[in-house]
This record gives structure tokens, C-alpha cells and sequence, in this order.
């Protein structure tokens, strides 16, 4: 579903992103991890068109279709949707009004905020005053309107309390078992894996994969040694 | 003059125009009618008995205290005030009474290189409230028009009033409004200005003094320039008396044109409490803003603070909107219409939602 091929970013002069490779299938999401820094927020950004993401070399092939040169919105409009990170605030500009943007159906709008308990911030502009929990919920509300094939996901469960990892993780991990679905998850804290089934994890290190397995068992090793395993283990494959 | 309806009383072509300066027509929403074009006294009508409403050269023959309001707000600050004028309207709003529909009064620029020199007299007393609309417009015939409005806003002790003035001109037309407002104990003055029309200059600083204790002031202006045009706007509020609040707040966007953005707020008691905003966003090269937020006190007790933020849009924000479908161009305008959002203006609903509409059809597609 999403190709990326022999990818190299600079960001204001300087490479990020040194030659990199994947390819996430439909249905099947993978998981980014690796230490701050290492260029996972360049990858999705790049993927999505942000400005400032400059293309030294390879290219991003989504459903078959080369990307990297078209305006974000095309992107969008393919199937490809992104939750933020760090969401601006836009003054004048209702969460309502974004929900529109993104969906027709009333219904649907309304059933949504109310399940992410979200209906007192629809008259809102968008992350003016919102609690980081809200912030991440008023995301993946507008992505769920959305509705892509592809979603990008950021460190959705960066500052939310535990009470909202639970009512996120389990909105994307029923968003995901969709058919033909597919994404690509940043998580940092993991707990985004008690909830969504991936298939396929990568660790990127210096704006490089250094390897590719398990989300799991991945994770489990970063919990217990932190990023130092990764180091050694790629020193040995690659001394 | 009770004859026919306003609607009878405006040209067909100029119908669009006036409708822009949020004047309603059909009279329905409204609870107190006038119209002046150049200078003839066209109609004036009250559909409420808590209203008088009429042109000002007639109300001081009908009401002769009314000669004791002419000129009081300039001999109040000892300012002078041209004296050529003709017309403007009068408004009453009656001690005590509440007028929940908003009341209109249109001036209108007909007839080719016309001067319309008006003078307006408001007074709303003990108690009282009310919205008013004013809606200034040109007719396409009126080539290198000219407008003057003298405005004196008596808000005697208690009384509300939400002034909001639209201005519709075009690109020839130059505008110099001149308006004091005097307010009393305890009384709440808001004065909304929305131009998101070209004009070639308007150069207005309408200024409220506090003398009651107790007594609010606010200043809104949402203003749209246009490449050629100059928009030299300010709001002055003196706080004189003691406890009294004030708060400013200018929304500019440049298209290309000059904006000058000026406020001041002076302080001449203690235990006083007075805000100024002024935020600008620059979308073409040839734009300028110019933001003078100027504060000054006799006295330490005082909270005065003031804010200014100018320049072009966030990236962040468009790229955010982008990713929700949204074209370059259309975040822009959606950005842009929330930025000079109706909100702050602190209308009632019908209003509200009449400023929406305007604001809709202006900000339609991209700039």
C-alpha cells in the first residue's frame, strides 16, 4: 500500500533521513520506534508533504502511485490521513468546522464526539485551551471522520492519561481492523501495541532502519536495555 | 413619515449595496428604521414604541432638549467639530426599556463626487438597551463620493448599547467619521466596526469616555484592506471614572492595503482596568500594518495591558488544514475567516449571523 524507496531528507541543509526502505501492506501496520532525534517525525512528515521535508533522492509510492511531488491535499485525498502530534491552534476555527471539512453526514459527526466524549469541544476553536488527552482525541476524532486507508500516527498516546490510552488504543485498533486498512504507528511509550495488532516493527536509529522485527518483542527489548541492544546488535551485523 | 417601507425607499440597483452594509430591507428583523441618501431624509420609521427615530435637524425641532446633546461630547473633550452638517439621525431609546430587535439606520452615497456631511445623535437612557446597526454604503454611480459622520452617544446611568457599524464603500469613496461617546454610571457601551469592502481612505479614531463609575467600554474593529485602499482606524477610551473597564480589540487583514491600527487608553482614575488587542496578518507583499497601542495613566492603581501581534500566516496552520483536504488557497481563506471571526463582536444571534453571511460572501473562494 505504501512504498518508500531509497528515501534520503535534508531538513533546513541537513540530512535527516539516510536511504531509506519500507513497505506497509494493507492490513498490515507497522511500528517506528527509536530514541528522540532519530528522524520518525521526518519520515511521516516527508510522507505527508509537509514543506520543508526536501527530497535528496528516492521516491514514496502509495497505492501504486508515485506522491512526492503532489500538494498535501492530494495525499489526502488518495487515502492517507495523519494524526498530529503537536496540533496548532487555529483562532476562529471550531473543531466543528473541522469535522465538516472532513464529513457531510451529521450523524456521524455527532456519534463520533459523543464516543470520544468530545461534544463540549465542537463549538470550540480547534486546541485553544484543549488538555493534551483532548488534543489527542480531537485528532483521532478528525481522523476518524476522515476515514483514510493510510493513517499516519505520531506518539498518539504522548500525554494522555491512561484512562484515554484506553479509549484511543481501542478506537484505532477498531479503525484498523477494517478491511484494507494500513499504518504507520511512532509510538515511544508502546503503549499504543496493548491495543493495535502489528504486524511488522522498525527501529530507526541517526535517520537509518537498523532493523526490523517484532513490534513486541522490540519493544519489550527497548524497555529493558533502552536503545543500547539496538546499537550492538547492529555494530555486530554491520561492524 | 410613515408612507411605504424602506424597501420602497432604495433604488434597485443599490439594493445589494445597502443589504451589504447589513441594513434589512424588509424592516422585519429590525425594530427602527432610517435612511439617508446624500442628503435627502429618505425614511425613517419606529416600529417600537421604546424608539424615536428620526433625522437630526427634525428632532431638534420636534424635541427641543435635543439642542443640549449637539456638540456636548466635543465641548466634553474640548475638541471642535464641523458645523456643515446636514441630517444623520437621531436615536431614543426610552428609559427602561429593553429593544430586543435591532434598530437601522442607513447613509447612502448616491449621486457622483457627492459630500455627505451628517451629524448623529444616540441617546439611550437610564436603563435602557438596545442594538444598533449602522450601515454606510455607496451607490455605484457615486464616483469619488465623500462621507462624513459626526456620532454623539449619550449612555445615560445603567443603559447597554451595542453600536455595530458596517461600512460597504468602494474603491473612490473617502470616509472620515468622527464619534464620542459619553457614558454614564454603571452603563455598557460596545462599538463594533466590520469593513471588508475596498475604500480608498477612511481615517476614523471614535473615542468613549468613561465618566460614570462603574461604566465598560469596548471597541471591536474587523477590518478587511484592499490594494490602494488606507484604513487609518483607532479606538480611544478615557477611563475617568472610578472602577471603569475598557478593552480593545482590532483584527486587520492587509490584502495589499495600508492599515494603521491605532488605540489608546488613558486612565484618569484610580482602580481602573483597560485591555488592548491588535492582531494583523499581512497576505501580500505590497501590505502594511501599522500597530500604535499607546496606554497612559495619572495614577499607579491602574491595570492596563495591550498585546500586538502582526504578520503573515502560520505554515503550521495552513499545512494542519491541508491535511484535512483542504487546499493551499482554501486554508488560507478559512484561516483568514477565522481570524476576522464574528465572535468577538458580542452580538446577539440574528446579528451574528447576519455579520456570517456578509463575511461568507467576502471570503468565498480565495483571495
Amino acid at each position: 500500500m505504501l512504498q518508500v524507496k531509497n528515501l534520503t531528507v535534508e531538513v533546513g541543509g541537513k540530512t535527516i533521513l539516510w536511504d531509506i526502505n519500507l513497505d506497509i501492506k494493507k492490513g498490515e501496520p507497522a511500528v517506528l520506534f527509536g530514541p528522540n532525534g532519530s528522524g520518525k517525525s521526518t519520515l511521516i512528515k516527508t510522507i505527508m508533504g509537509f514543506a520543508g521535508y526536501n527530497i535528496k533522492s528516492g521516491e514514496v509510492i502509495f497505492k501504486d502511485q508515485r506522491i512526492d511531488n503532489l500538494p498535501i491535499e492530494k495525499r489526502v485525498k488518495l487515502g492517507i490521513g495523519i494524526m498530529h502530534q503537536h496540533p496548532p491552534k487555529i483562532r476562529g476555527v471550531r473543531l466543528s468546522q473541522m469535522a465538516h471539512f472532513l464529513s457531510k453526514e451529521q450523524n456521524k459527526i455527532s456519534d463520533t464526539a459523543e464516543r470520544l466524549s468530545l461534544k463540549e469541544l465542537l463549538h470550540r476553536d480547534v486546541n485553544f485551551g484543549f488538555s493534551g488527552g483532548e488534543m489527542k482525541r480531537s485528532e483521532l476524532f478528525q481522523i476518524l471522520l476522515q476515514n483514510p486507508d493510510f493513517l499516519l500516527l505520531d506518539e498518539p498516546e504522548s500525554g494522555v492519561d491512561l484512562e484515554n490510552i484506553s479509549i484511543m488504543g481501542k478506537a484505532i485498533d477498531e479503525f484498523l481492523r477494517q478491511k484494507d486498512k494500513s499504518a504507520l504507528i511512532i509510538t515511544h511509550t508502546g503503549y499504543i501495541l496493548d491495543y493495535v495488532k502489528a504486524k511488522a516493527g522498525c527501529m530507526m536509529i541517526k535517520g537509518k532502519f537498523w532493523c526490523v522485527g517484532s513490534p513486541k518483542e522490540m519493544f519489550k527489548n527497548i524497555r529493558e536495555v533502552g536503545y543500547e541492544n539496538c546499537r550492538e546488535c547492529h555494530e555486530r551485523k554491520e561492524p | 413619515m410613515n408612507e411605504k417601507s424602506l424597501n420602497a425607499k432604495v433604488a434597485a440597483q443599490d439594493q445589494d449595496t445597502v443589504s451589504s452594509s447589513g441594513m434589512d430591507l424588509s424592516e422585519k428583523t429590525r425594530s427602527a428604521s432610517f435612511l439617508q441618501q446624500d442628503y435627502s431624509i429618505n425614511f425613517f420609521r419606529s416600529l417600537s414604541d421604546a424608539v424615536d427615530i428620526c433625522d437630526t435637524d427634525e428632532a431638534m425641532r420636534r424635541y427641543p432638549e435635543v439642542k443640549d446633546y449637539f456638540g456636548r461630547n466635543f465641548r466634553l473633550l474640548n475638541r471642535q467639530f464641523p458645523e456643515d452638517t446636514r441630517g444623520g439621525y437621531f436615536v431614543r431609546i426610552k428609559k427602561g426599556k429593553t429593544v430586543e430587535l435591532p434598530i437601522q439606520a442607513c447613509l447612502l452615497l448616491k449621486a457622483r463626487g457627492f459630500q455627505q456631511k451628517v451629524h448623529n445623535i444616540i441617546i439611550v437612557e437610564e436603563g435602557a438597551k438596545a442594538y444598533l446597526i449602522t450601515g454606510c454604503s455607496a451607490s455605484e454611480t457615486a464616483k469619488e463620493g465623500f462621507h462624513m459622520g459626526i456620532s454623539e452617544f449619550f449612555l445615560q446611568k445603567g443603559a447597554y448599547l451595542n453600536f455595530t457599524m458596517i461600512h460597504s464603500w468602494r474603491e473612490d469613496i473617502t470616509v472620515k467619521p468622527m464619534s464620542i461617546a459619553d457614558v454614564g454610571e454603571g452603563a455598557t457601551f460596545i462599538s463594533n466596526y466590520v469593513c471588508l469592502r475596498p475604500v480608498r481612505e477612511i481615517v476614523m479614531y471614535p473615542a468613549a469616555v468613561l465618566s460614570g463609575d462603574s461604566s465598560r467600554a469596548s471597541f471591536n474593529s474587523l477590518i478587511l484592506s484592499y490594494p490602494g485602499g488606507l484604513e487609518d482606524i483607532g479606538s480611544r477610551v478615557i477611563l475617568r471614572g472610578s472602577q471603569t473597564q475598557a478593552e480593545i480589540l482590532s483584527r486587520a487583514v492587509s490584502l495589499g492595503g495600508k492599515v494603521v491600527a491605532r488605540g489608546h487608553l488613558k486612565a484618569e482614575n484610580r482602580d481602573v482596568k483597560g485591555h488592548l488587542e491588535c492582531r494583523g496578518l499581512i497576505l501580500s507583499e505590497k501590505g502594511t500594518i501599522h500597530a500604535i497601542p499607546e496606554m497612559e495613566s495619572d495614577f499607579r492603581d491602574v491595570d492596563l495591558s495591550h498585546e500586538a501581534a502582526i504578520g503573515k500566516i502560520n505554515k503550521d496552520e495552513i499545512e494542519y488544514l491541508c491535511s484535512r483536504g483542504l487546499s493551499a488557497n482554501e486554508a488560507q481563506s478559512v484561516i483568514v475567516r477565522g481570524f476576522m471571526d464574528a465572535e468577538v463582536l458580542g452580538l446577539p444571534a440574528l446579528l451574528k449571523k447576519e455579520i456570517d453571511s456578509l463575511e461568507e460572501k467576502t471570503f468565498k473562494g480565495s483571495f
